[in-house]
C-alpha cells in the first residue's frame, strides 16, 4: 500500500486514471483510422528522403503534395513509394528527386498486385532508420553510464538567439554553469509552418528554427561540453505545431533527449485543428517513445490564461489524459514529463502552501514520471529583485516534492530573452536552494486535514468530476466548450484540417508496430 | 567584507534638492548612487575588473566599485557594480506625451458610455503577426482580467472581440470591417530585432490604404510599448507595462466622445 503524505485515497486516483483511459481510448479509436500529410512526410524522412528542391521546398513535402494532388494519398505514401521502388529499381531519394524535377509520376506507374513485394522493397530503408535511432539511444545510455549525468530535478534552461551558432555559445556556457537540459526555443511562428526548414539557420525571431542540421550542430556542441563537465547534457526541442511527427523523427535521428509534445497545447494556444494534431501527436509520441525521448506536456500554459488557484484541477485532469494518450503510444512513465506550474498570484495568502500541495499531489499521482515544473511567468513584473525571490520559492517546492525537470525561472522574465548572466544567476539560485533544502521532503510531513492535505484532496475530487464530464461527452466536445484554459476551439476549426485524410486499403505504416514493440 | 559597513566618504557636496539638477539617490541627497550589472566578453582577471571600472567612469560614474565579479564561462565575466553618477537631469524641463484621459473604473466607464454615446462600443483586439503570445491581449480583454482589473469582455457597454494570437494584419482588418469596430487593440510581446515595430507600422499603412485609419481608434500595447513610441509610428495611443483594461477602456470611451462631438 502506497503512503500518501496528502492523505489521498489511491482508489480515487485509480478511478480518475480509469476515466482518463476511457477518454484516451475514444481519441485513439478516431486516430487509428486517419493519417495526415505530416505523418506521411515523416514516413518519407524515415525512408531517408532529405533535402529540398530548387525552391527550398523539402522533398518530403514535394512528394506528399504531389501524391495528394493526384488524389492518391489515402493509400498511404509508403504504398506509393514502395511500388515506385519495385517498378523503377531506384532509391527513395532518387525517386523523390525525380518527382521534384517533374521527370517521374509515381502515381501512374503500374501497380504491383502483391502487397508483400511492395512492403519487402521498403524493408532495407526501414532497417537503416530503425538502426540509426537505436544507435542514438545507446549513445545516450553509454554516455550516461560512463560519464554520468546531473541529479534530479534536472536544471532546464533555454537559449533563444535566433542564430544556431550563437545558441551554441550560450548553451555551452549554461552547461558549464550547471544546466542539465538545453532547450533551443523555436522562432516565433514555426509551429504554424506546414514544413520543416532545411539547413543551418542564423536568423529567427524570439528563437531559432528547428531544422535537422541545427539539431546536429547543437547535439555535437552539447556532447563536447558534456565531456568537459562530466555530465550528459540533454537537448530539448519542440515537437508541436503542424510538423509534430517530422520534428520527432528528426530529433530521433539526431539524438535529441527531450521534446515538448502536446496536442492539447497546440489546439488551445496555436489554434491548430484538434483532429490534425491528435493524429500527428500519436505518431510523434510513438517515435519519441522508441527513441527514449522524454516528452514534455504543456499544461502549465493553461495557467497563463486561466487562474492558477481556481483552475488547478484542469491541469491535473489534462495531465491524467496526457498520461493515457502517452501510454497508448507506448511511452513508458519514465519518459513522461507531465507539465504543471508555479503560477499563483504572489499576493494570495498561503499561496506557497497551495503550490506545495499541488506539486506534491502531482508527484504522488505520477510517481515515476519526470514531472516538468514550470516557473512563475504570469506574475513576473520587471521587478527583478522580487522575481528572484519568486523563483527561489518555486525552487524550494521543486526540491521539496522531488520534481523531475526544473524549468528554471529567470528574474528577467517579462523583460527579455535570457542574458548569459541571467542564466548564471538563475542556476546559482536553484543550486543553492536544492542543496540547502535537499532532504526536506523526507523530513517534513503535512498536518492531517490541514490546508495542504485538504487542498490536494479537493483538487483530486474536482479533477475527477471534470474527467467524468469529459468521459460522458468526448475530449473533442470538451475542447469545443472551453474546458481547458478557458479557450474554446471548434472540432473543424483551426489550422491544418485539410491535411487530414482517412486511411484506405493498402495503407501501410510498419513503424508503429516496430517502434511500439 | 568587513569594510564598507559604514560610509566614511566625506560628503562634500550640496545635499539640498534642486529639481534643475536631479541625480540618483542612495541615502543622501545628490549622492548619485547607482547600481548596475553587466557582462564583458573577456576572461576573469584583474584587467577585467579594471576594464569594468574604466567603462563605469566613461558612463559618468565616480568611485566605481566592483562589488562582485564572476566568470560565467571561459572568456565572459559578470560584474555587479556601484558608483556615483556625475550626470544630472533638469526635471523642470521634461515633457512626456501621455494618454490624455481620466482613468475610470469599469462601472464609471460603462456609465460614461451610456450617457455620452448611448450604444455599445465595439472593440477588436489581437496579437498580430507571428507573435504567439496572448498574455497581453488576454490581460486587457478576457472576462477575468488581470491583477484585479476586469477585462473588456466584462464591460456592459463594450462589445469585445479577442482574435487571439498570430493574426495576420489583413485578417485583422477584415474582421474590423465585418464587426464595424470602433477601436482596434494590437498587442505585441515579442520585440526581438524590433519585429513589433515593423508589424505595427504595416498595420497603420494598410489601414491608411483602406481609408480606415481616421475612422478607427487605434491602440497598441505590450511590455516594450510606450505612448510616445505609439504616437511616433502613427497610433492614437500606446499602453505599456502596468496598464490595465481600465486605462484602455476609459481612453477609448473618452476619445470616441471627443472625436464625435
Amino acid at each position: 500500500m502506497r503512503e500518501s503524505k496528502l492523505g489521498l485515497d489511491f482508489e480515487k486516483v485509480a478511478y480518475a486514471k480509469q476515466l482518463a483511459k476511457n477518454i484516451s481510448h475514444d481519441v485513439q479509436n478516431f486516430v487509428d483510422n486517419y493519417s495526415t500529410v505530416a505523418v506521411e512526410r515523416t514516413l518519407l524522412r524515415l525512408m531517408q528522403i532529405d533535402g529540398v528542391d530548387k525552391n527550398d521546398v523539402p522533398l518530403a513535402n514535394v512528394v506528399v503534395d504531389f501524391v495528394k494532388q493526384k488524389g492518391m494519398l489515402s493509400h498511404g505514401i509508403l504504398y506509393i513509394l514502395g511500388n515506385s521502388i519495385v517498378q523503377t529499381g531506384k532509391t527513395p531519394q532518387q525517386i523523390a528527386q525525380e518527382v521534384a524535377q517533374g521527370t517521374l509520376d509515381i502515381t501512374t506507374l503500374p501497380f504491383e498486385k502483391d502487397e508483400k513485394i511492395i512492403q519487402k522493397a521498403l524493408d532495407k530503408y526501414i532497417d537503416i532508420s530503425i538502426e540509426k535511432i537505436k544507435t542514438n539511444r545507446k549513445r545516450r545510455e553509454n554516455f550516461i553510464s560512463t560519464i554520468g549525468e546531473g541529479g534530479k530535478p534536472y536544471l532546464y534552461v533555454i537559449v533563444a538567439t535566433g542564430n544556431i551558432y550563437e545558441d551554441v555559445i550560450q548553451a555551452q556556457a549554461a552547461a558549464r554553469q550547471g544546466a542539465d537540459i538545453i532547450a533551443v526555443i523555436r522562432t516565433t511562428g514555426q509551429s504554424l509552418l506546414d514544413y520543416v526548414p532545411f539547413g543551418a539557420t542564423t536568423e529567427g525571431f524570439g528563437g531559432t528554427f528547428a531544422t535537422q542540421e541545427n539539431f546536429r550542430i547543437m547535439r555535437k556542441a552539447l556532447d563536447e561540453v558534456g565531456q568537459e563537465v562530466g555530465r550528459y547534457i540533454r537537448l530539448c526541442n519542440y515537437c508541436s505545431g503542424l510538423c509534430m511527427p517530422e520534428i520527432a523523427v528528426m530529433g530521433a535521428l539526431e539524438g535529441l533527449d527531450v521534446m515538448l509534445n502536446d496536442a492539447l497545447y497546440g489546439i488551445l494556444f496555436r489554434d491548430i485543428n484538434m483532429q490534425r494534431t491528435l493524429i500527428d501527436q500519436y505518431f510523434s509520441r510513438v517515435i519519441n517513445g522508441f527513441a527514449g525521448v522524454i516528452i514534455n506536456t504543456g499544461e502549465d500554459n493553461y495557467l497563463t490564461t486561466a487562474d492558477a488557484f481556481e483552475e488547478a484541477h484542469t491541469v491535473l485532469a489534462s495531465d491524467l489524459i496526457n498520461e493515457q494518450l502517452a501510454f497508448a503510444a507506448g511511452i513508458p512513465e519514465e519518459q513522461m514529463g507531465l507539465g504543471h506550474a508555479f503560477e499563483m498570484d504572489p499576493k494570495l495568502e498561503n499561496g506557497f502552501l497551495y503550490e506545495l500541495s499541488q506539486a506534491q499531489l502531482t508527484r504522488e499521482i505520477f510517481p515515476n514520471a519526470p514531472l516538468k515544473y514550470m516557473p512563475p511567468t504570469k506574475f513576473m513584473t520587471g521587478n527583478i529583485f522580487k522575481g528572484q525571490i519568486q523563483d527561489a520559492l518555486f525552487n524550494a517546492i521543486s526540491i521539496w516534492t522531488n520534481q523531475g525537470i526544473q524549468l528554471l525561472g529567470m528574474m528577467t522574465e517579462a523583460i527579455h530573452t535570457p542574458f548569459m548572466s541571467d542564466r548564471y544567476i538563475s542556476i546559482e539560485n536553484a543550486k543553492y536552494v536544492f542543496n540547502n533544502m535537499k532532504s526536506i521532503g523526507e523530513e517534513v510531513e503535512y498536518k492531517k486535514d490541514g490546508i495542504i492535505q485538504k487542498r490536494a484532496q479537493k483538487i483530486l475530487n474536482d479533477a475527477t468530476l471534470l474527467l467524468e464530464k469529459i468521459d460522458k461527452e468526448s475530449l473533442f466536445d470538451a475542447l469545443e466548450k472551453g474546458i481547458f484554459a478557458e479557450i474554446k476551439r471548434p472540432k473543424n476549426g483551426g489550422k491544418g484540417l485539410d491535411g487530414v485524410f482517412e486511411k484506405k486499403e493498402n495503407y501501410y505504416n510498419p513503424f508503429i508496430e516496430i517502434m511500439k514493440k | 567584507m568587513s569594510g564598507g559597513l559604514y560610509s566614511m566618504e566625506e560628503k562634500n557636496f550640496d545635499t539640498s534638492l534642486d529639481l534643475k539638477k536631479v541625480r540618483p539617490y542612495g541615502d543622501t541627497m545628490n549622492d548619485g548612487k547607482t547600481q548596475l550589472s553587466f557582462t564583458l566578453p573577456v576572461p576573469c582577471n584583474e584587467e577585467a575588473v579594471e576594464a569594468a571600472k574604466i567603462l563605469m567612469k566613461k558612463m559618468g560614474l565616480e568611485n566605481p566599485q566592483i562589488v562582485f565579479y564572476k566568470e560565467l564561462t571561459e572568456g565572459f565575466t559578470f560584474f555587479n557594480c556601484y558608483g556615483s553618477l556625475t550626470h544630472s537631469v533638469d526635471f523642470t524641463s521634461i515633457f512626456v506625451p501621455k494618454v490624455e484621459s481620466n482613468v475610470m473604473d469599469m462601472h464609471q466607464t460603462d456609465e460614461f458610455i451610456k450617457e455620452n454615446i448611448g450604444r455599445k462600443l465595439i472593440v477588436l483586439g489581437a496579437s498580430t503577426g507571428t507573435d504567439a503570445h496572448t498574455v497581453g491581449i488576454d490581460a486587457i480583454m478576457n472576462m477575468k482580467g488581470y491583477a484585479g482589473h476586469y477585462g473588456l469582455e466584462r464591460y456592459e457597454m463594450i462589445e469585445a472581440f479577442n482574435m487571439g494570437s498570430q493574426v495576420l494584419n489583413e485578417d485583422f482588418i477584415a474582421k474590423a470591417l465585418e464587426l464595424k469596430a470602433d477601436a482596434l487593440l494590437v498587442s505585441q510581446t515579442v520585440t526581438q530585432k524590433d519585429v513589433h515595430i515593423k508589424n505595427l507600422v504595416e498595420l497603420v499603412e494598410m489601414l491608411e490604404a483602406e481609408g480606415l485609419r481616421d475612422k478607427i481608434i487605434l491602440c497598441c500595447g505590450g511590455p516594450r510599448i510606450t505612448y510616445e513610441l505609439a504616437k511616433e509610428i502613427g497610433y492614437d495611443a500606446g499602453f505599456g507595462m502596468n496598464s490595465y483594461a481600465d486605462d484602455v477602456a476609459s481612453y477609448i470611451a473618452q476619445e470616441f466622445v471627443k472625436r464625435n462631438k
